[in-house]
């Protein structure tokens, strides 16, 4: 059996379900082959190798509590990504992890959760989702804002339709331009901040999605009056080894893969501004 | 509807709140209510600007026609918002289309009344352009936002 301690060595899993999600984006569900996996907090990641191509750092997308499936949602866009997009059934590739801290799921218990995400940020975010989901009466209000690029590009449509028939959830959606048959909201993410509903003196804020819309949502949500030290952000850096050894994703003193990839808007917001980093 | 009413409904709208008294009866003084079915345009790209609409419920898809793409979306406006901006900038004329795509109610606001009135008195006009400078600072952010588009794939 293969041990996974050894965080530099990746284990075999092979692809069992590949789903095309978007455009350019596939969700993959992995299965070790002679490993057993440990799990994995939500905000967490695996370092994913295509054999003879290299390794990406991935987010866990899938339900915390399946423990036999692995599953990354991934968009094509360079060579190791675009390889796994385009990994058939049966396929193997390499897994390193889990890494990285979590969510603060803990913490968010008995408080509101509002949960911002964009474009591809959904994925990061939706084992959160399933884990709020399954433990609803833990919480307060539970709002989930979404903004895409437009329609099509939507992630996990279906399962978006299902959680907003949900009575106890609220899930607002935007898209940044659309065709005349769209209904739904249409402009920036940030613009639905303003109208969720939400203690923010008793509110934790999860937010995930490319970094200048984290900035300006991490900035409307502190407007709304939630304390930064309570709105978490997922960043995303060059991340190589995946245990803080070569600096690779270190943002000032920090290091992405070690220290994070979650932190809380305090000490990031400097961070964030600097633009040599 | 009673000009007391309508006041109230004005007065009620986030463009308005906390807006004074005398300065919001002659806005209502400019004012009527307006219900929009799902599918009609309440407006066209060139048509005089002669109305200011605050969106009460529905929502209204503001679009622009582009050649081979047929109507694109760049912004939906729903309950507390306002649409109109044009009314501030001469020649007073729309810029794009403005289609309910619910069923729609609003205050329209005639332009041409509030903006003879914000001349005759600069302090009504000066207080409606607080009132509006956000609205068109925040859209214009909003814009920047969507021009970087972020979600896109940026290697």
């Amino acid at each position: 059996m293969f041990d996974l301690r050894d965080p530099m060595v990746p284990a075999v899993a092979r692809v069992i379900r590949s789903r095309h999600e978007t455009a350019d984006v596939w969700t993959l569900d992995l299965e070790l082959v002679d490993a057993v996996w440990p799990g994995f907090s939500p905000g967490q990641f695996n370092m994913l190798s295509v054999f003879g191509v290299g390794e990406a750092p991935i987010s866990f997308s899938g339900e915390p509590t399946d423990n036999a499936h692995i599953v990354h949602t991934v968009r094509a866009v360079g060579p190791v990504s675009k390889a796994l997009c385009h990994l058939k059934v049966g396929d193997t590739v390499g897994v390193r992890g889990p890494f990285g801290n979590a969510w603060p799921m803990d913490h968010a218990r008995g408080r509101d959760v509002i949960v911002v995400a964009g474009g591809l940020g959904l994925a990061p975010v939706r084992p959160v989702l399933y884990r709020l989901m399954a433990d609803r009466r833990s919480h307060g209000r539970v709002t989930l804002l979404y903004g895409a690029r437009n329609p099509g590009e939507i992630l996990y449509r279906h399962e978006i339709e299902k959680w907003r028939t949900r009575l106890d959830i609220d899930v607002e959606v935007t898209v940044d331009h659309a065709t005349a048959d769209w209904r739904g909201h249409v402009g920036v993410v940030t613009k639905l901040i303003g109208r969720a509903r939400f203690d923010p003196a008793d509110a934790v804020a999860i937010v995930c999605g490319p970094e200048v819309m984290m900035r300006f949502a991490a900035k409307a949500l502190a407007d709304s009056g939630i304390p930064e030290k309570e709105i978490y952000l997922s960043m995303e850096r060059n991340m190589k080894c995946g245990i803080g050894l070569c600096g690779h994703c270190q943002l000032g003193p920090l290091f992405i893969c070690r220290d994070g990839p979650v932190f809380t808007q305090d000490r990031l917001r400097t961070l964030m501004a600097t633009k040599e980093l | 509807m009673e000009i007391g009413s309508l006041g109230k409904i004005i007065a009620a709208h986030d463009l308005f709140i906390g807006f004074d008294q005398a300065f919001l009866d002659l806005v209502t003084g400019c004012a009527k209510n307006v219900r929009v079915e799902a599918g009609r345009y309440l407006f066209h790209e060139g048509d005089p600007a002669d109305e200011i609409y605050l969106i009460r419920e529905g929502r209204v898809a503001l679009e622009i026609s582009a050649p081979g793409r047929g109507s694109m979306v760049f912004q939906a406006a729903g309950p507390g918002e306002a649409i109109g901006l044009s009314w501030l900038v001469p020649p007073y004329r729309w810029n794009y289309d403005g289609r309910s795509t619910d069923l729609t109610r609003a205050i329209s606001v005639d332009a041409a009344c509030l903006r003879r009135k914000c001349e005759a008195d600069h302090d009504l006009g000066f207080a409606v352009m607080q009132r509006f400078m956000p609205v068109i600072v925040e859209r214009l952010h909003a814009t920047r936002l969507q021009l970087l588009d972020v979600y896109g794939s940026h290697v």
